[in-house]
């Protein structure tokens, strides 16, 4: 027995005798995981939230969330002598007097970057592939209130500097929730202390930056783990996974040295990119004041979004009995989120609701055979992605050198018009790609192999797909829309419920009707019975050693291969 | 943890269903690492070089650290002018984590035991049987505390329950003041003199050509912000004063508010309060950086474009004794974005 495991065996022995834990370590070491590459989203976003904590940690070392006014005195020569909060000097120190201290700074922001997109990046690839489906609901909804807090988290921290980019991000925040009816002003004055911007505005997001919203993320990010420990991954349909099964490598050793190993790029690209690439040069922009900004205000990319809705809202503001409701602003910062984050939240139940599905699912959709919700979610995307080119029309404006008013009216219209095109384009090119792999498993593929037939015709030989790619094919479910129901009963009473019922079976018919099904077992007999005859009749075989079988007639054929 | 009420064999069905899972997978392929030893041994060399490469790139991260001055540029081709300390930190520590993950996951790939491997998955939901023992259970122990036989003490227990959290929000009245009407007032009023910002210098007619802008502020607000230490009064107290032929002036917020064509306007939006500087002075169209809004001067700077609702609140001017500019009167109506009790003014 080496050294290593007798130190090893020591310890599994000592934390066994108080915590019984050796069946649960050897299940857990030899627990399998299946491998796919878009399982690693969600990877990158756990790995920069940890980049994210010990980035922040030392941040907080040095930074003072206070709204005192100073004068700096720091080494940044063009604001000497300027007055400023406390919080935008101590950040200036950070980046110029403390070795290391913008190093972490722009690690913070840029891991903060990476940590958003993946958790965008990781829940469309859940969305897409069907993963939040029962029994993964629970998932679902932890993931997206993962991304709520995660949003809100950068939106803090980019607001704590105290710059004018992050002064005026908190400006827009304010009107906001003016704009918020009968309680808006008050909300205003308790969160700001009084009227904006006050002095204690920094100091009290501080506190929710760097305790309340990170303790959340810490808990929901630790049941979304167990969670997807317990319930065990799901994977991709191939040969030899089912329903039943989990089709992968150990975690001990290879998941440990792969995860593991991939911490430590994350962390280190992330680390390289700071080093090299300049994010939120506060110092660029000055101290906040509130009566000065700069052309080009820009939030960080994930507000984009926001800040789009914000610009293409028309401006209604409605006056009843002496009190305002600003719609132009409640509609897009406050309605559409609500809705958008809402729909999202409870798109399981929703599908599971229209579908009649309520049956677990481990194996994974591939888009294609889910058309309804790919177009769904690709609608869905195209809507985000105009609200966030709606967020730069004014960077679009000025290097394409073309009308603001035009991209926004553009916009305006494009918003209610293009989802439902990308919606239909979506759905036929996934109906389109369901034909081809019934195509596939009926003809076979192309093999590219061009042969001339005696009497001068040309052929192509077509050759099944291999066994692993049939598997893969052969796993599209079968999903038939719901039947229609009775509406009245024998007595002609109308069921209860009858309008709920018909609804989901137009709902169910939506989602299903256009399916293309799988082959039937007769069709596939018969298609490989075809493809075999197809051969001995009018080409050669090929035979394993390349060389050519003669045809069922006799005839003599050219072999290109041979050539 | 998932199946501890589980035998410890795994069934017969189950053990048949891992075999066929199993026989399905694809055949592992041999890496060459697997058949040729000196692939092995090259493999073997490449990882260890790459964990030695992060503990190289660690020990430079130190001597960069005690080196390099923290105000030192250096030039480097394709970045500019960067701070030499956190280029070379970023990059001798980017480099001594990214090594240790590079060198994890190439021995993973090229030199562990990869084998894939099936486990079945068992049901989540509990059998029938159990989920009615656990809810006889639930209904025993229930019955034990009374809680459902004792309609007083469940009652007064539920009243207590759902009254002792509002202390904790009653506790947050103090956060702040309430509004008032202080998002009606600014420091603007009858005879403030109009000095520039931030050179606190009192304006004259002259000083002002055709066509420009000037920002402005009250003459007391440095005086009244060094006394509150806020900038509050700043934020609803800034103006604008642009200067445009008497002749173009469509319309005004009140009769002759202007001073010889010079006019004062909010400089605050009227949408969420990004202040506006973007003046194009042909059309006398001032726009908003922020979300685009664009409002006329020369027409009572009503809203043309974008989506603030309300024109800018104009400040009527003359000049005093002296000759400079100074307020008629305060704003007639709240700056800055709207809120719920502003009303139609």
């Amino acid at each position: 027995m080496s050294a290593t495991v007798k130190t090893a065996g020591k310890t599994v022995g000592w934390v066994d005798d108080r915590l019984a834990s050796s069946n649960f370590l050897k299940r857990s070491m030899g627990k399998v995981f299946p491998e796919h590459w878009s399982f690693m989203l969600g990877e990158i976003a756990l790995y920069s939230f940890i980049v994210v904590l010990l980035s922040g940690t030392y941040l907080t070392l040095f930074f003072k969330p206070s709204m005192i006014e100073i004068v700096y005195n720091g080494s940044y020569v063009p604001l000497k002598g300027v007055e400023m909060s406390e919080a935008y000097a101590s950040t200036l120190d950070i980046s110029f007097d403390i070795r290391g201290g913008l190093l972490m700074r722009q690690v913070h922001h840029w891991s903060a970057l990476f940590f958003i997109a993946a958790i965008s990046v990781h829940l469309c690839r859940v969305f897409f592939t069907g993963a939040f489906r029962k029994p993964r609901e629970m998932n679902w909804v932890i993931g997206v209130g993962l991304l709520t807090m995660a949003l809100l988290a950068g939106f803090a921290g980019y607001s704590l500097p105290d710059d004018l980019l992050s002064g005026t991000g908190l400006r827009i925040a304010q009107g906001i929730m003016l704009s918020i009816p009968l309680v808006g002003t008050y909300l205003s004055f308790f969160v700001f202390g009084g009227e904006f911007p006050g002095t204690d505005f920094v100091s009290r997001l501080y506190a929710v930056h760097i305790l309340v919203v990170p303790g959340l993320i810490l808990a929901l990010l630790t049941a979304h783990l167990i969670m997807v420990w317990y319930q065990k991954h799901t994977q991709f349909p191939g040969p030899g996974r089912t329903n039943d099964n989990v089709v992968g490598y150990r975690l001990m050793p290879i998941y440990m040295a792969k995860a593991g190993g991939f911490f430590f790029i994350v962390f280190g690209v992330i680390t390289l990119i700071s080093g090299l690439v300049t994010i939120n040069p506060i110092w660029l922009y000055g101290p906040y004041t509130p009566d000065q900004v700069t052309a080009g205000s820009q939030p960080d990319w994930y507000i984009g979004w926001l800040e789009g809705a914000l610009r293409m809202m028309p401006n209604v503001e409605w006056n009843i009995f002496g009190y305002t409701l600003s719609l132009n602003i409640l509609v897009p910062a406050a309605i559409v989120p609500g809705i958008i984050f809402t729909i999202m939240g409870l798109y399981p139940w929703i599908e599971q609701w229209a579908t009649g599905d309520k049956s677990e699912h481990h194996l994974l959709d591939r888009p294609r055979n889910a058309p309804v919700r790919t177009a769904l979610g690709a609608m869905a995307l195209t809507f985000y992605i105009l609200l966030w080119v709606g967020g730069g029309n004014d960077l679009i404006a000025a290097f394409f050198d073309l009308s603001i008013n035009s991209i926004t009216w553009i916009l305006r219209f494009a918003i209610f018009i293009v989802p439902p095109l990308v919606f239909v384009a979506t759905k036929r090119i996934c109906l389109g790609l369901q034909r081809r792999d019934r195509d596939k498993l009926l003809h076979g593929f192309e093999t590219g192999n061009i042969l001339r037939l005696p009497h001068g015709e040309f052929i192509e030989i077509h050759a099944p797909v291999s066994a692993e790619e049939r598997a893969v094919l052969m796993a599209k479910p079968n999903r038939p829309p719901l039947p229609a129901v009775e509406e009245v009963d024998e007595n002609g009473v109308a069921m209860p419920g009858a309008r709920a019922a018909r609804l989901r079976t137009k709902l169910s018919h939506f989602f299903y009707a256009d399916d293309i099904p799988l082959p039937t077992r007769e069709e596939l007999e018969a298609a490989e019975a075809h493809l075999r005859h197809e051969v001995e009749e009018a080409a050669p075989v090929v035979d394993e050693d390349r060389r050519l079988v003669p045809a069922h007639d006799g005839s003599v054929l050219h072999d290109p291969a041979n050539d | 943890m998932s199946h501890d009420n589980l035998p410890a064999q795994t069934s017969q069905d189950e053990q048949a269903a891992i075999a066929a899972a199993t026989a399905a997978l694809p055949a592992h392929r041999p890496r060459r690492t697997d058949v040729d030893p000196r692939a092995a041994r090259r493999a073997e060399r490449q990882i260890a070089l790459m964990f030695l490469g992060s503990a190289l790139m660690t020990v430079l991260f130190i001597v960069a650290f005690v080196v390099i001055p923290v105000d030192q540029n250096v030039y480097i081709w394709g970045f500019g002018t960067v701070n030499a300390s956190n280029i070379a930190l970023g990059v001798t520590f980017g480099l001594a984590i990214l090594l240790i993950g590079t060198g994890a996951i190439h021995w993973s790939k090229k030199l562990m035991n990869e084998k894939e491997e099936v486990q079945m998955r068992h049901s989540l939901a509990s059998t029938p049987q159990d989920r009615e023992s656990a809810i006889e259970a639930f209904d025993t122990y229930s019955a034990d505390s009374g809680f459902a036989q004792r309609p007083v003490i469940r009652r007064s227990l539920i009243t207590a329950m759902a009254l002792f959290p509002i202390p904790m929000v009653v506790m947050l009245r103090d956060l702040g003041p309430l509004p008032g009407t202080v998002l009606r007032e600014t420091l603007w009023q009858k005879g403030s003199r109009i000095v520039i910002d931030p050179t606190e210098r009192p304006v004259r007619p002259s000083d002002l050509p055709i066509g420009g802008l000037i920002s402005a502020m009250p003459a007391d607000l440095p005086e009244v912000q060094h006394e509150e230490g806020n900038l509050n009064a700043r934020a609803k107290a800034a103006i604008i004063l642009v200067r445009m032929e008497p002749q173009e002036i469509v319309s005004q917020q009140g009769e002759n508010w202007d001073y010889g064509g010079i006019l004062a306007f909010s400089k605050i939006c009227t949408h969420v309060g990004c202040p506006i500087a973007l003046y194009e002075q042909r059309s006398h169209h001032l726009l908003c950086p922020c979300h685009q809004s664009t409002f006329d001067l020369a027409d009572s700077g009503n809203v043309v474009f974008g989506p603030a609702a309300r024109r800018l609140p104009q400040l009527p001017i003359t000049i005093d004794p002296e000759g400079f500019l100074v307020a008629v009167d305060g704003f007639a109506e709240p700056v800055g974005p709207s809120f719920w009790e502003r009303g139609d003014a």
